[in-house]
């Protein structure tokens, strides 16, 4: 048996043993995911075990170095646990800002100090993060942002106003993008910092969106402290990691695009619940909108696929993240609008059991943020225009 | 197997863009037409594609072809797409080769195969007897008498038909239109008495025909495969020739991509540059990304048919689709995009939409993909 083979058994055997059955499937409409942090109520003891035990191995960050408590796992060993998984159907352990941005960008560019500081919390669901990029002037136009962290000698002492927090209210610290150089070009004077939500002057306030619901917030900086030994990488350089986190913040949003809704495919969603008469669905032209979402979809899906693969093998053009981005939002987008349309009048009811309590409304509406956060389709485009078509 | 193409598959698509740009370009195609050619190439362009084996590369070894595999066979076949190369290439080393080597016995590989790697013969392939692709519908009538058989009936948008030596046509044997028993292929000589030619000019000036088979009487060992069951061979052929056509759309979507984009940052107006315009930019954009998706599903369904992966009649389908969407929107906005000089014949760019059109008719258009996809997936 070759040591992937072995590893694959052995992750089998211990999924079998360590992942609870209730966290084997997902609640039909449900919200299943585990976020972890200093004040998280876990809906079951199941959920809190399955995200202690994965913890335990390092595999709720399974590609990052055992030193910070990570899995330490090779990209196939990776692959194998993603499979193993999914074949079991199992919930993610812990969904995780810490995991996803702010984990990577320190393992790329921050200090040893801060690594050991933050990784391992990170890793155990301990702390949950947030992420203070937008302001109330500074949507797409980022770099031109406004909080600012006054210089105190050994720290900064930030004013201003963040806007689309995401879980603002309910994360225990902040990577933040603060001015720290008021004379320097725009992208020049940016520091990302990173301080407690508990710090005095923080205020979260969480705003309502047409979905009804609140995941983001406006958060308000009065005279905060934050440490300098807290600032990633070089003072006044933020802007390169802040870059590099949207990539992957665009990486992740773009990802949604060719994934099923609980496990069924936009066809048989939509042959279910429509009908099918002589091997044809009725209604021949949301059949068609159906197919041809259906297939636009597996071009994406395949397009993701490809552009993973060239970048393993070096043949890579790069910037590929602002295109998959910008075609994995405008698609799901499109599939919600598709999906809407399938259900009917059952679709829009905001409360009740015909729209499992309202979550395809609200699901629907919350997906028109998705062309909006980690920049808008029409930034995506012009970033392809420029960095990858050369269009002045 | 990863989306990417291995050194050999690269190597050989750099050497076909070397030859087509050598020895087919874009300036051949205007010569041939306006020379008034009858099949739209340069004589000695299909000798010189045979010597380099390309009409081999599908020919399994055993009858002495190169068996390359489809990856290999649809980058040149991509290239064509951009130089706009009409050859045999299409109907025979793919159609052709496709046909004979699903449903053939072994005397009709070991004699029509050999031959066709060899450059002795070419084929072409008449399905369609309506204004659209329907396969099922076949009422072309076969009847068994004597030793062989008697066909009646007629034959529409047959590409290479009025040059091609041989002509896999697909008649009914029994059943009636609708059917998919009761199909049958045969292997009939395009000079045989009883068949009748008429070569058709289309947009994109190639050979393409319509034929009339009237009393055409052919022998038993004519029958490619079994009587009636002719229906799955060409179901495959027909996946292979969509698969194709999309790896031809697709090099065709990006040299009219590159040519406009290459425009977009020489033309200028009120001063500047008009790829400076926010309007045009996203356009491109947009466009750009298309065709990066394209790349993706032609890629995988040449891979599907290599290793006889069983969704490969679906895969066949999205890419077509998907292709003749792209190609639509490429080829519409090239001219739009080059707006006053794309609307003339002495501009290049318009003989795109000229071959994309046919090229997305050919064995069923956006609509006619979009509509099988769903069915194959049970809707």
């Amino acid at each position: 048996m070759s040591n992937l083979q072995a590893f694959r058994q052995e992750t089998r055997d211990w999924l079998e043993q360590n992942c609870p059955q209730s966290m084997r499937h997902s609640t039909p409409g449900g919200d299943d995911a585990c976020w972890g942090g200093r004040n998280y109520k876990f809906s079951s003891e199941d959920q809190k075990l399955w995200m202690d035990r994965m913890a335990a191995k390092g595999w709720t960050a399974p590609d990052w170095p055992t030193e910070y408590g990570g899995g330490g796992l090779e990209k196939a060993e990776h692959k194998i646990l993603k499979e193993e998984l999914l074949s079991i159907n199992a919930r993610s352990p812990l969904d995780s800002f810490g995991i996803w941005m702010i984990g990577p960008a320190l393992l790329k560019f921050g200090s040893e100090a801060l690594k050991e500081q933050h990784l391992p919390p990170i890793v155990r669901g301990e702390i949950r993060w947030c992420q203070g990029y937008s302001e109330p002037g500074a949507g797409s136009d980022l770099a031109g942002l406004q909080s600012k962290g006054v210089d105190m000698g050994d720290h900064f002492i930030a004013n201003g106003q963040k806007v689309w927090t995401s879980y603002g209210d309910k994360a225990d610290w902040m990577f933040c993008l603060l001015r720290t150089d008021s004379e320097a070009k725009k992208q020049m004077g940016i520091s990302l910092v990173l301080f407690d939500m508990e710090t005095p002057g923080v205020t979260p306030k969480p705003i309502k969106l047409i979905s009804g619901s609140s995941p983001f917030c406006e958060t308000f900086l009065d005279d905060v402290r934050v440490e300098k030994d807290q600032v990633v990488g070089d003072i006044n350089h933020g802007w390169t990691i802040a870059k590099y986190l949207l990539t992957h913040e665009r990486e992740m949003i773009g990802g949604m695009g060719s994934a099923e809704i609980g496990g069924e495919s936009l066809g048989q969603l939509a042959a279910k619940t429509l009908g099918v008469e002589h091997g044809r669905m009725n209604n021949p032209m949301l059949r068609a909108e159906v197919a041809t979402w259906e297939i636009d979809g597996a071009c994406f899906g395949l397009t993701a696929e490809r552009v993973t693969d060239e970048v393993k093998s070096g043949q890579g053009v790069g910037a590929t993240s602002a295109m998959l981005k910008y075609y994995g939002t405008e698609l799901n987008k499109r599939r919600f609008e598709t999906l809407l349309k399938i259900h009917g009048s059952d679709g829009v009811v905001w409360n009740g059991e015909a729209s499992k309590g309202g979550w395809l409304p609200r699901t629907w509406l919350r997906t028109k943020g998705n062309s909006i956060e980690g920049g808008t389709s029409e930034i995506q485009l012009n970033v392809i225009a420029k960095n990858i078509l050369g269009l002045g | 197997m990863a989306l990417v193409l291995n050194e050999e598959q690269q190597m050989l698509k750099e050497s076909a863009q070397g030859f087509l740009a050598e020895f087919a370009p874009i300036a051949e195609l205007r010569k041939q037409r306006d020379a008034g050619s009858q099949t739209g190439y340069a004589d000695n362009l299909w000798g010189q594609m045979t010597d380099m084996g390309w009409a081999a590369i599908l020919v399994p070894e055993a009858y002495g072809g190169l068996e390359f595999g489809h990856v290999g066979m649809g980058q040149i076949v991509e290239q064509t797409g951009r130089t706009l190369t009409a050859s045999p290439l299409f109907a025979t080393a793919v159609l052709g080769v496709t046909a004979i080597n699903a449903a053939g016995s072994e005397a009709q590989k070991t004699e029509l195969l050999g031959a066709i790697a060899g450059g002795e013969i070419t084929t072409a392939l008449a399905v369609d007897e309506k204004i659209h692709h329907t396969p099922t519908q076949i009422s072309m009538a076969a009847v068994k008498q004597g030793g062989g058989y008697v066909l009646n009936g007629a034959k529409r948008f047959v590409a290479d038909g009025s040059t091609a030596d041989k002509l896999i046509v697909a008649a009914r044997t029994s059943g009636e239109a609708g059917d998919m028993q009761g199909i049958s292929l045969f292997v009939v000589d395009r000079t045989a008495a009883g068949v009748e030619v008429e070569r058709v000019e289309m947009t994109d000036t190639r050979n393409y025909a319509n034929i009339n088979f009237s009393n055409v009487e052919v022998a038993e060992a004519a029958l490619l495969g079994e009587e009636g069951k002719g229906f799955k061979a060409l179901s495959t052929t027909l996946d292979a020739g969509n698969i194709y056509l999309s790896a031809e759309l697709l090099g065709m979507a990006q040299q009219s991509f590159e040519m406009t984009l290459q425009y977009l940052k020489e033309r200028k107006q009120f001063g500047v540059l008009i790829g400076s315009f926010q309007a045009l930019q996203h356009r491109a954009a947009d466009w750009w990304s298309q065709v990066e998706l394209c790349k993706s599903v032609v890629l995988k369904s040449l891979q599907a048919m290599d290793e006889g992966d069983k969704r490969a009649p679906v895969l066949a389908s999205v890419a077509k689709a998907k292709l003749c969407e792209v190609a639509e929107l490429s080829t519409n906005e090239a001219i739009q995009m080059h707006a006053g000089i794309g609307m003339t014949d002495e501009y290049d760019i318009g003989f795109f939409i000229k071959r994309s059109r046919p090229a997305q008719m050919m064995f069923g258009d956006n609509s006619y993909h979009t509509d099988r996809f769903a069915l194959l997936s049970g809707y």
